[in-house]
C-alpha cells in the first residue's frame, strides 16, 4: 500500500495504510531531528509557502522548521496583515500565490472547508494546518505517533478526548485517525461543548470525568477556546476547572500507566493542573510538540515524491 | 407573430387537471386570452369548429400525447431588481420562468432597497411589464425595510397591487410588531407570509444539525428552530385571526403543529422549496456551496416527511424559491458563501423527480405547484377549466436531458443541479394564449 495522496486535507480521505506508512517514515525524521546535523536535502529546490489566515506560532513554526530541515526554501505568509484584508477574495489570494509557482502550500484558516475550496484552484500540494471546526490532519498523526511510541501499538488503546470537542478540529480529525486504527475513543465534556449527533462517529460520550476517564490509556485534553465562546458555553472558568479540568485527582480513574496529552497552547488552570502538564512521568506534551516536526516533514516528503516532484516511491 | 385576439386549439394532449385530479387524453381551446372548452376528445372535429365559429386562423397544436397543464404560479422568486440587476433582471427571470413553464411570478420583496412603499412597488411594475414575458405579480415588504419595526402601508401597497406581504427571511422577531401586522392586514384581507424560524437558534447556521454538520465542522441550526418559529407564529396567527403562509417549511418536527392549526380551522397555509423536497443534507458533499440554501437542507428523513406532507395536502404550496447568486458569492469558504438557488427552470424537472419516483402523481404536483397558490392569491390561474386564464404549459415528463447551468435562461447559474440527470422537459409555454417558450 503507497500513500497515494496529492494533498493532505484531512484524515477523513485516508486509508489505515497511509496513515501507517506515514507513521513510519516519521520515526525516521525523529531520529534525523535528535541529531546535531538536522538537515536533509530531500526537498532543495522546491519551494514551501505557509499561509496562515488565523494566528499561530506553534504550528506554523513546526511546519517552517519542517519545510528547512528538508532543505525547501521556506516563505511565511502573514495573511491576517495582507490584502484579504482589502477586500480580495481566498481565491484571488491563492492564484496570486500559485502563479509564484510554489511546490507546497501550508494552509491553515477559520473557516471549515477554505482549504478544500483552495485545494481545488492551485497547482501544488496543500496541507491543511487547521481549517475551522473541521480538520488538522498533522495534528492528528503527531498525536498518532506520540501514542505509538509511548504505548508501543496505536489499536484496541482506550482514549479519551477531553473538554470542548464542539469547537476543535484537533478533535474531530484524532476521532476520525483513532478510529480508523480501532480504538475505543470516549469523548467528555459538558453536552455544550459537544456537537450534535457525535455519538453515531463511533464514539461513546460521557459528560463525567470520573466516568470517562475510568482505565483509559491515553488522555487528551483539549484547549478551551475561549475565543469562539460566544454565547456561554460554560458558567464560568473556574466551574469548568472544577468539573473538566485535568488534575492528579481525576487523573486517578485512568489506568496507572495513562499518558496525558495537549495539542497546545495550554489554559493553565483552566483545562489542565500546570503541575500535571510538566510531571515527566505522565505528560507527553513536549514529545507531541517533537513529533510535529517529524510528521510534517513525512507528510511533505511524501506529497513531493507522489506529484514527481523529487525521485522515488512513497513507501 | 400573430398572437392578438387568437385562438388556440390543442388536440391530442394528455390533460393535467389539478382541480379534478385527473389527467386524461382530451382537447382544449382558448380565445381571446382565456379557456373557452375543454373536450374529451382527442381531436376537434371540422362541425365542432363551425359550431364553435372557430376561425380558420386558428392556431391549432397537436401536443402528440404530451402533457398540457395549468402554468406554474410560483410564490416567492427573487428577481435582483432593484440592486443587484447583474444577477437578475426582470428580463432573464422572466425568459427563465418560460422556459421553466413558470407563467406567474409572485415577486420577493428582499431587494436592495426593500419593497416596501408604493413607490418601489411602482417600479416593479413598471420594469416587470416592460421586460418580462410571463405575469408578475410583487409581493411587499411587511415591516418597513424588513426591519422588523414599523409595518408597511399595506392599504396602500394593496391599491398598487401587491398580493402579499412578507420580510422573507428576515424574521420579524417582536411578537407585539407581528400580531399587530397580522391584525391589521386582517382588516385588509391582505395575506402575511412568513418564514418560520427562531432566529436566536438560526444565527449563524450554514447547515443543518447532525452527525454531518458535525464532520464538516460546519456552525448548524436544530430543525427545532424551524418548529419553534412556526408554533410562534401559528399561536399569533390563533391569537390575531390573519390570513398567514409559511413559505419554505423544511422540517418534520414543525408539521404536527401545522396539522393542528388547520384543524383548528386557522387560515393557514403552508409551503415547501422543491430544493426541500429534492436534495438533503449529504448533498452539501465537500462544501459545495451551490447547496447552500436557507433554511438549510435538512435530513432524509425530512425530507420525505416533506414529500409525503405535499402528497396528503398538509403543505399546500412548492415554490422555487428562485434565489440568483453570482459566481462572486458562491466561490467562498461554505460559512460565508450567500444562500440561495436558481431554479425557475429547473422546477418542473425536479418535481418531476418525484412524481417517476411513484410519489406525487401530475395532477397532485401542479395542485401544488398551479392550482393551490393561484387560489392562496385570490386568482383565477391554476387551472384547466373554462373561464380560466390561457396560462398553459406542454412538456414532455419522460424526455431526459443533462443539465447545463450555463444553458440556463438565469443570468445566474447557481443551480445545485449542474450536471445531473433530469427527466421532463417544457415544450411550450403559453400566457393568455400567447406562446411565450418553445417552438
Amino acid at each position: 500500500m503507497t500513500f497515494r495522496q496529492n494533498h493532505l486535507l484531512g484524515i477523513e480521505h485516508l486509508h489505515p495504510d497511509e496513515i501507517v506508512s506515514l507513521l513510519d517514515l516519521s520515526d525516521s525524521y525523529v531520529d534525523l531531528n535528535r541529531r546535531d546535523h538536522k538537515h536533509t536535502d530531500k526537498l532543495t529546490g522546491l519551494t514551501q509557502i505557509n499561509m496562515f489566515f488565523e494566528n499561530s506560532t506553534r504550528t506554523q513554526a513546526s511546519f517552517e522548521l519542517a519545510g528547512k530541515r528538508l532543505g525547501a526554501d521556506v516563505m511565511n505568509m502573514a495573511m491576517q496583515a495582507s490584502s484579504i484584508k482589502k477586500g480580495e477574495t481566498l481565491i484571488d489570494t491563492a492564484m496570486t500565490l500559485n502563479a509564484m509557482h510554489p511546490d507546497l502550500l501550508v494552509v491553515r484558516h477559520p473557516h471549515s472547508g477554505a482549504v478544500n475550496l483552495l485545494a481545488e484552484k492551485v497547482n501544488c500540494a496543500v496541507l491543511n494546518a487547521g481549517d475551522g471546526r473541521h480538520e488538522h490532519p498533522t495534528q492528528a498523526l503527531l498525536d498518532a505517533l506520540t501514542i505509538r511510541r509511548a504505548k508501543g501499538r496505536l489499536h484496541r488503546l482506550s482514549i479519551a478526548i477531553c473538554g470542548d470537542i464542539a469547537h476543535s478540529r484537533v478533535a474531530r480529525s484524532n476521532i476520525l485517525l483513532l478510529g480508523k486504527m480501532e480504538n475505543r475513543i470516549r469523548l467528555i465534556g459538558p453536552p455544550t461543548l459537544m456537537p450534535s449527533e457525535v455519538s453515531e462517529l463511533g464514539v461513546e460520550v460521557f459528560d463525567s470525568m470520573q466516568d470517562g476517564l475510568a482505565d483509559v490509556d491515553v488522555v487528551m485534553m483539549l484547549r478551551l477556546q475561549r475565543e469562539r465562546m460566544d454565547g456561554g458555553f460554560i458558567p464560568s472558568e473556574r466551574e469548568y476547572y472544577h468539573r473538566y479540568g485535568l488534575d492528579a485527582e481525576k487523573l486517578r480513574h485512568a489506568r496507572d500507566d495513562a499518558i496525558v496529552m495537549h495539542p497546545g497552547p495550554m489554559n493553565r488552570g483552566v483545562e489542565i493542573d500546570g503541575t500535571l502538564a510538566d510531571d515527566i512521568n505522565r505528560s507527553v506534551i513536549q514529545e507531541q510538540v517533537e513529533m510535529g516536526v517529524a510528521v510534517r516533514m513525512a507528510a511533505m516528503e511524501l506529497l513531493c515524491r507522489n506529484r514527481g516532484l523529487i525521485p522515488g516511491d512513497a513507501p | 407573430m400573430n398572437q392578438g385576439n387568437l385562438t388556440t386549439v390543442f388536440q391530442n394532449a394528455r390533460l393535467i387537471d389539478p382541480a379534478a385530479g385527473t389527467e386524461q387524453i382530451g382537447s382544449l381551446i382558448a380565445s381571446g386570452g382565456k379557456i373557452t372548452e375543454i373536450l374529451t376528445q382527442a381531436t376537434v372535429s371540422k362541425e365542432l369548429f363551425r359550431a364553435r365559429n372557430i376561425p380558420d386562423s386558428a392556431d391549432i397544436v397537436d401536443c402528440d400525447g404530451k402533457c398540457l397543464a395549468p402554468g406554474i404560479v410560483d410564490i416567492g422568486v427573487k428577481v435582483c431588481e432593484p440592486g443587484e440587476r447583474h444577477k437578475e433582471s426582470f428580463r432573464t427571470a422572466g425568459q427563465a420562468a418560460a422556459a421553466g413553464g413558470v407563467t406567474t411570478m409572485v415577486t420577493r420583496p428582499d431587494t436592495d432597497p426593500a419593497i416596501d412603499s408604493p413607490e418601489t412597488l411602482e417600479f416593479v411594475n413598471r420594469r416587470a411589464n416592460e421586460a418580462a414575458p410571463v405575469r408578475v405579480l410583487p409581493m411587499a415588504a411587511l415591516t418597513k425595510g424588513r426591519q422588523g419595526r414599523e409595518m408597511v402601508e399595506i392599504g396602500f401597497l394593496q391599491d398598487a397591487g401587491a398580493v402579499a406581504f412578507t420580510d422573507c427571511d428576515a424574521v420579524v422577531q417582536d411578537p407585539r410588531v407581528f400580531a399587530r401586522c397580522l391584525s391589521y392586514a386582517r382588516g385588509l384581507g391582505a395575506l402575511v407570509i412568513a418564514h418560520p424560524q427562531d432566529s436566536g437558534l438560526s444565527r449563524g447556521a450554514a447547515v443543518t444539525a447532525g452527525k454531518f454538520a458535525t464532520l464538516r465542522g460546519l456552525p448548524a441550526v436544530s430543525p427545532m428552530a424551524e418548529r419553534m418559529g412556526l408554533e410562534r407564529d401559528l399561536a399569533i396567527v390563533e391569537m390575531t385571526g390573519g390570513r398567514y403562509h409559511a413559505d419554505n417549511l423544511s422540517a418534520a418536527a414543525g408539521l404536527p403543529a401545522l396539522r393542528r392549526a388547520k384543524e383548528a380551522g386557522l387560515d393557514v397555509t403552508a409551503g415547501v422549496s422543491i430544493h426541500h423536497l429534492t436534495l438533503n443534507e449529504f448533498d452539501v458533499g465537500d462544501y459545495r456551496t451551490f447547496f447552500k440554501v436557507k433554511p438549510p437542507l435538512r435530513a432524509e428523513d425530512d425530507r420525505l416527511a416533506m414529500v409525503e406532507a405535499v402528497a396528503s395536502g398538509l403543505i399546500d404550496v412548492i415554490s422555487s424559491m428562485h434565489t440568483p447568486q453570482d459566481e462572486e458569492s458562491k466561490r467562498l469558504p461554505f460559512e460565508e458563501a450567500a444562500s440561495g438557488a436558481v431554479a425557475l427552470e429547473t422546477l418542473l424537472p425536479a418535481a418531476l423527480r418525484l412524481y417517476h419516483a411513484g410519489m406525487l402523481t401530475l395532477p397532485a404536483l401542479f395542485r401544488a405547484m398551479a392550482l393551490n397558490p393561484a387560489r392562496r392569491l385570490g386568482l383565477d390561474g391554476g387551472q384547466l377549466a373554462p373561464g380560466a386564464p390561457a396560462d398553459l404549459v406542454m412538456f414532455d415528463p419522460d424526455a431526459p436531458f443533462v443539465l447545463d447551468r450555463f444553458r440556463l435562461q438565469s443570468k445566474s447559474k447557481n443551480t445545485p443541479f449542474d450536471g445531473q440527470r433530469m427527466q421532463g422537459k417544457v415544450l411550450a409555454t403559453y400566457v393568455a394564449g400567447r406562446r411565450v417558450w418553445g417552438a
